[in-house]
């Protein structure tokens, strides 16, 4: 799947899409959208009144050809919506083409089979080069991989077995080295196979918020159907009856087929935003939820903070200055490869102007961490330099009779107390020289995304596996609403169960076996593609990109979701007074001149009006595929603000805008000589 | 318009502001079964009644029974009035000696009209029903209907209110409570004051009076129309006493608007000066109209635990209020401008405009402050006729109609109706926020739009249809006594107020025939009944619900915004209804008159 943003109007796509109105227009699958089913009805009488023959034939087919490509604008929409994704399916099946895998068989030796042949629970040995046949578990070896046929994410990713790292994806390539893969998906089944079924919209059903909303234009629509089939009677009483023509145009006009034809592309999009933000929805469903959500669970590491710790400052003890501390905690992680080692280099250079030493010419030794001394340092010259947890140098320095100063114990506590990893150096003959504060640093800007959910209402909890006293620390520090300290599975459930039961709906992400449960029982669950093949399966979206800090922007595409049905709704009910001033004056200022009054257009004849209105209803589709497939501008703000601008907009500019569009075909047609 | 004219109808709104918050806490007090100051009295004889009827008073109701206890209750009470009606030569009270209300689609009509608290009324009171109708058949249905609504409008708050429970009251207790502490009360005050004012209250046969001056009038057939000889003249009748009719009337009148009824004890409704005397008896009446309603906003706030929203509401309703005065008492002061001269314009000696079918002491700005009321809640009293309104003037009575008053509305009518649209327009803009749309915390989903919906298709169903049918087919139009657009206008009016339960006339029509009789009695009925079974659908749905906390990101439904918005969707809804039948009646009618040519 290619991350570039597809181009709206692409050729293929627009082609195949033109193609896709024409066949839509079966009446079997008409019935599933209201609306427009009433508008190819009427089109169907007008054409066969129209193959009747009779007056006005030059109007009469004008009407007649306007009401079909309202139809067919409506079906090209929805096509339109559903060709972007089947583009993108394409893509994904060209990664699923048929691979020879290699089965291991009991006795160790390995037979050549296509890969759709294989079952779950199969063993398979993939080298460097070779696609990986279906989805499974590396249960033996690591390896590089590059899974760009599915993330669009050219640097390769590693895989090993064990742990949260194991999962492989069929169709992606290995890179290097060897691995034995478990298969975990049937033919058919795998998740490339399910990404392609879910971008082409196959199976898409209706969310329960399109349902109600299709109800409600169903109730329109019927309503106007009352309107406009009543409206003869009257015109018969007054005088003055109307053609079929007139009254169905009037109809066409009145229900909502802006919203009525836009509405599915309007869902298909949303989905498919989600995909090129590298999110796969699992269901319609859990893209609306994601709108409603009210509060996240955010894990503490790799999605508030960087994900490890890293020095911050160093504090020196008694009579041992800083520059001494630092080029002493600098000396004892000049060979320590793990990145709370390599921030102390980096801290040292970049505070006290010390580079980086050759060790290798001073003779040194490097002791590396272990589980029984919890420390680690460098031998040198005869020096001894330890740096580990407070109580493991106490420890040592106990043994080398020399106790531990107040002043570091001081600085030690009160690290602690405020969310930092006190890390204590000393050196055999001097006693303690100071002490490192390791910091959990918070990402760049996470306080203000946190701020702006705030201003949309939504509550941010982070979780983490850490003390309340440091994670209170990194709360207050990142700006999120509440914390969950030292949390194991079940308290993430039981916090998830608990907001639920208050009516909230849960979003969170998550990727370890672990999370499942949690996951399944969150309203909006991101699996990380990276996590394990349990928590994909539980949660209802899948970050192909596995950033949690994501789920900021899933709500967001939700709201979009639901902010661009709202607004075409309101825009579509608010454009029938325009049609109502062009075409009620139009159909009786025959019999009854002075109903001109209502002509507040000016519009020239009474057949222009009719067919301006009727064009604009139709054209207004077109007009705003690109906004139902780009969503309606989003921008994080109170619902009350919200609501204000988009009701200028959508409510207030739905009144005005077909005023002038009339208008303007009014003037067009008529000058061209059409009515 | 005159300065004097707006200070009245200003004076109005203050003493409806002034009253919503202590009536609305007494009603949610009433309801809430907390202690009110009337329980030393009204208590005992509340319990006495359960021991009677063998309610239990703590047994709460799913919105299923409550809907078949409030069905079964109506029908009975229908039946007893249709049966009343026609048997009431042989009751007492019947000085007057009238035979049966004939024929039968009469009497069936006028028990749907009361049962609906509707009160159209297809016939005479004072020729045609007996004290004992009056009072035992027709004011009984006046508290009843009104006890009915009320009930209604707080079993749909408590469904908002409530959470995660399938029960939203007991119909029995809320119909007793609305009865004893809401209706009861008031109306006895009421009814003495308006005797103060001259308002009669007895059970004397009629007097007859010597007139000074013989009359001559024209002769009127049984269709409505002046009566024309051979010679082809206008029969004249000449005409030396005059009957005066009695009765009991005050206690009817009280309850003709503090329980939006709207049926006359006189055929002249409030115009007749034995209803409503004076300026004041004529400001009691119209407080008595908006009262209840506007108290139950501050109900709807305070037991929904949102107050700003009950104020919001009021807002949106005092705001359509003042819009459909201020039209209709321009076009009324403004006159027919094809009646150019002094006897138009406002002096000592004339109240100046259009003063056709309006009653001097009441003069235009109290006509068309009271025309304006009656539809803007659904009573239907009338102190004028709203036929000989200028076309604008008439047509905000009508327009007042089709959006379904909810300007304040009927007692509980209005309000469950004013609801329904809130439920619409925080579907329709609720997803503007970019949320499943919540309303005080409660979603709105799938269900609850449906039945939301079906409320909304009853009432243009109804009325267009009947419409349409009226005026292509004889018996229809043979109704009319105007023709062209004023005619249509008096059809559509008639199946207007009949469906929206209003029951005033705009007069014209001669609506005692089958056919009005059968299609009025039946759309009354379909206008509440089926209105109120998918309304109750709602609240027990919602009453079900889980609350969600409001944030910063919930629909507000509190601010000046709302209230905008829910009158944007209201009259947007309503006009795109009606819009082309307002066309072809009131509007082409203006226009035309302003073309120079009248109906």
């Amino acid at each position: 799947m290619a991350k570039k943003r597809r181009a709206l109007w692409e050729w293929k796509i627009v082609r195949r899409a033109m193609w896709d109105a024409v066949r839509k227009l079966n009446p079997r699958k008409m019935m599933g959208n209201p609306v427009m089913f009433v508008v190819e009805i009427g089109s169907v009488i007008t054409t066969a009144l129209l193959v009747k023959g009779g007056a006005a034939f030059k109007f009469n087919l004008q009407i007649t050809l306007w009401l079909w490509f309202t139809v067919l604008f409506a079906n090209f929409a929805e096509a339109m919506a559903e060709g972007r994704g089947k583009a993108q399916a394409d893509t994904l099946r060209k990664a699923r083409s048929e691979t020879v895998a290699n089965r291991l068989l009991e006795n160790g030796e390995t037979e050549k089979m296509p890969s759709s042949k294989l079952r779950t629970g199969d063993l398979v040995l993939v080298s460097a080069g070779e696609l990986i046949p279906s989805d499974g578990e590396i249960v033996e070896g690591v390896a590089s991989v590059d899974e760009s046929a599915i993330t669009g994410e050219s640097a390769p990713v590693i895989r090993e077995a064990g742990g949260d790292r194991s999962a492989v994806t069929g169709g992606t390539r290995v890179l290097s080295d060897r691995i034995k893969v478990k298969v975990t998906s049937n033919p058919g089944e795998t998740f490339l196979d399910r990404m392609i079924a879910l971008v082409e919209g196959a199976e898409r059903q209706k969310t329960p918020n399109e349902i109600a909303l299709n109800i409600l234009l169903a109730g329109l629509t019927i309503i106007f159907l009352l309107a406009v089939v009543s409206l003869q009677p009257f015109a018969i009483y007054s005088g003055s009856p109307q053609t079929i023509f007139v009254l169905v145009s009037l109809l066409v006009c009145l229900i909502p087929t802006t919203i009525g034809g836009l509405l599915s592309a309007i869902g298909i999009a949303g989905m498919d935003r989600l995909v090129q933000h590298n999110v796969l929805a699992m269901s319609g469903r859990a893209v609306e939820a994601a709108g409603d959500v009210n509060t996240l669970l955010l894990d503490k590491t790799g999605t508030i903070t960087l994900g490890n710790r890293q020095a911050s400052h160093f504090f020196a003890a008694p009579g041992v200055n800083e520059q001494e501390l630092a080029d002493a905690a600098q000396l004892s992680s000049l060979a320590d490869e793990t990145p709370e080692g390599r921030s102390i280099v980096v801290l040292a250079k970049e505070k006290y102007g010390l580079r980086g030493r050759e060790l290798s010419s001073r003779n040194a030794h490097f002791v590396p961490f272990s589980a029984q001394t919890r420390m680690s340092g460098v031998d040198l010259n005869g020096f001894e330099i330890r740096k580990g947890a407070a109580d493991a140098i106490t420890n040592y320095l106990l043994q080398n009779g020399r106790p531990m100063p107040g002043e570091v114990k001081e600085s030690v506590e009160r690290i602690a107390r405020s969310g930092g990893t006190p890390l204590v150096v000393a050196e055999k003959a001097r006693g303690a020289l100071g002490v490192i504060e390791l910091k959990d640093i918070v990402k760049g800007g996470m306080r203000e995304r946190f701020e702006q959910l705030r201003a949309i209402g939504i509550r941010t909890v982070m979780i983490t596996g850490d003390n309340p006293l440091t994670a209170a620390a990194i709360a207050r520090e990142a700006g999120v609403d509440d914390f969950l300290a030292q949390a194991t599975p079940e308290d993430k459930m039981r916090l998830i169960r608990r907001e639920q039961e208050n009516g909230k709906l849960v979003a969170m992400t998550g990727d370890g076996t672990n999370d499942a449960p949690a996951l399944a029982q969150a309203d909006v669950g991101v699996a990380m593609n990276t996590g394990t093949q349990a928590a994909k399966e539980a949660g209802n979206m899948v970050d192909l990109d596995s950033n949690p800090t994501k789920l900021i922007e899933i709500v967001g595409i939700g709201k979009q979701l639901l902010m661009t049905r709202g607004s075409l709704t309101t825009f579509s009910i608010a454009n029938d007074v325009a049609k109502y001033f062009a075409i009620i004056p139009a159909m009786f200022a025959g019999t009854f001149p002075v109903l001109n009054t209502l002509n507040i257009m000016h519009l020239r004849t009474a057949e222009s009006a009719v067919l301006s209105a009727v064009i604009f209803n139709a054209l207004i589709i077109i007009v705003l595929i690109p906004l139902a497939l780009r969503g309606v501008r989003y921008r994080p703000m109170s619902a009350a603000a919200l609501l204000r601008r988009n009701l200028w907009i959508y409510g207030v500019g739905g009144i005005i805008i077909p005023f002038i569009g009339i208008k303007l075909i009014d003037m067009l047609i008529t000058r061209v000589g059409l009515a | 318009m005159t300065v004097n004219g707006w200070l009245q109808i200003l004076f109005f709104l203050a003493l409806v502001l002034l009253v919503t918050k202590p009536l609305g806490v007494f009603l949610a007090r009433v309801f809430s079964r907390e202690r009110t100051f009337m329980d030393l009295v009204l208590r005992p004889i509340e319990r006495l009644l359960y021991r009677l009827t063998r309610v239990d008073e703590n047994h709460e109701m799913r919105w299923t029974e409550y809907a078949v206890s409030m069905l079964l209750f109506s029908l009975v009470s229908m039946l007893l009035l249709y049966l009343i009606q026609r048997v009431q030569f042989f009751l007492p009270f019947n000085p007057q000696k009238f035979t049966a209300v004939n024929p039968a689609h009469l009497a069936f009509n006028t028990a749907a009209s009361f049962t609906t608290n509707t009160n159209w009324q297809a016939y005479s009171g004072e020729s045609t029903m007996s004290y004992f109708t009056q009072m035992a058949g027709l004011a009984y249905h006046n508290f009843a209907s009104a006890a009915v609504g009320i009930s209604l409008a707080i079993a749909f708050i408590r469904g908002i209110a409530r959470r995660q429970t399938e029960t939203i009251g007991n119909f029995w207790v809320d119909l007793v409570r609305s009865c004893l502490w809401v209706l009861l009360p008031f109306c006895l005050v009421g009814a003495l004051l308006l005797v103060s004012q001259g308002v009669v209250q007895n059970f004397r046969p009629y007097d007859t009076a010597q007139l000074v001056v013989p009359q001559q009038v024209q002769r009127v057939g049984r269709d409505g129309k002046p009566v024309v000889g051979s010679d082809g003249k206008v029969l004249m009748d000449t005409v030396t006493e005059q009957t005066i009719a009695q009765g009991p009337v005050a206690s009817q009148e009280i309850i003709k608007e503090w329980g939006t009824n709207g049926g006359g004890f006189f055929n002249a409704n409030s115009a007749h000066p034995f209803e409503n005397p004076t300026p004041f008896s004529n400001l009691l009446e119209l407080f008595s109209i908006f009262a209840i309603s506007a108290g139950l906003t501050y109900t709807l706030g305070r037991m929904t635990g949102s107050q700003r929203h009950g104020w919001a509401v009021w807002a949106a309703m005092a705001t359509l209020f003042l819009a459909g005065v201020t039209t209709a008492y321009w076009a009324e002061a403004h006159g027919n401008p094809l009646l150019i001269g002094e006897n138009q314009r406002v002096s000592a000696l004339q109240p100046g405009g259009n003063m056709e079918g309006k009653e001097v002491r009441f003069g235009i700005a109290n006509s068309a402050l009271f025309a304006t009321v009656t539809t803007d809640a659904s009573c239907g009293a009338i102190n004028g006729w709203h036929d000989s309104y200028t076309p604008l003037g008439g047509m905000v009575p009508l327009v007042n109609i089709m959006l379904s008053e909810v300007i304040f509305g009927g007692v509980g009518a209005g309000m469950y109706g004013m609801l329904i649209y809130v439920v619409l327009a925080v579907f329709i803009a609720g997803l503007m926020v970019g949320r499943t749309p919540e309303y005080l915390g409660k979603k709105i989903e799938a269900y609850d739009v449906k039945m939301a919906m079906l409320v909304a298709l009853v009432f243009p169903l109804v009325i267009l249809v009947f419409t349409a049918i009226s005026s292509v087919k004889g018996f229809g139009t043979s109704g009319i006594t105007n023709p062209g657009p004023h005619g249509f206008t008096q059809i559509l009016y008639a199946f207007t107020s009949g469906a929206g339960n209003n029951g005033s006339a705009f007069g014209g029509l001669n609506a005692n025939t089958l056919w009005y009789n059968t299609t009025m009695g039946f759309i009354m009925l379909v206008g509440r009944f089926f209105m109120i079974i998918p309304m109750l659908g709602i609240a027990g749905n919602l009453a079900r619900k889980k609350y969600v906390p409001p944030s910063l990101g919930t629909f507000p439904v509190t601010t000046p915004l709302f209230t905008v918005l829910l009158i944007g969707v209201i009259l947007i809804l309503g006009a795109l209804t009606f819009f082309p039948a307002l066309s072809l009646g009131p509007i082409l009618e203006h226009l035309l008159m302003g073309a120079g040519k009248v109906f």
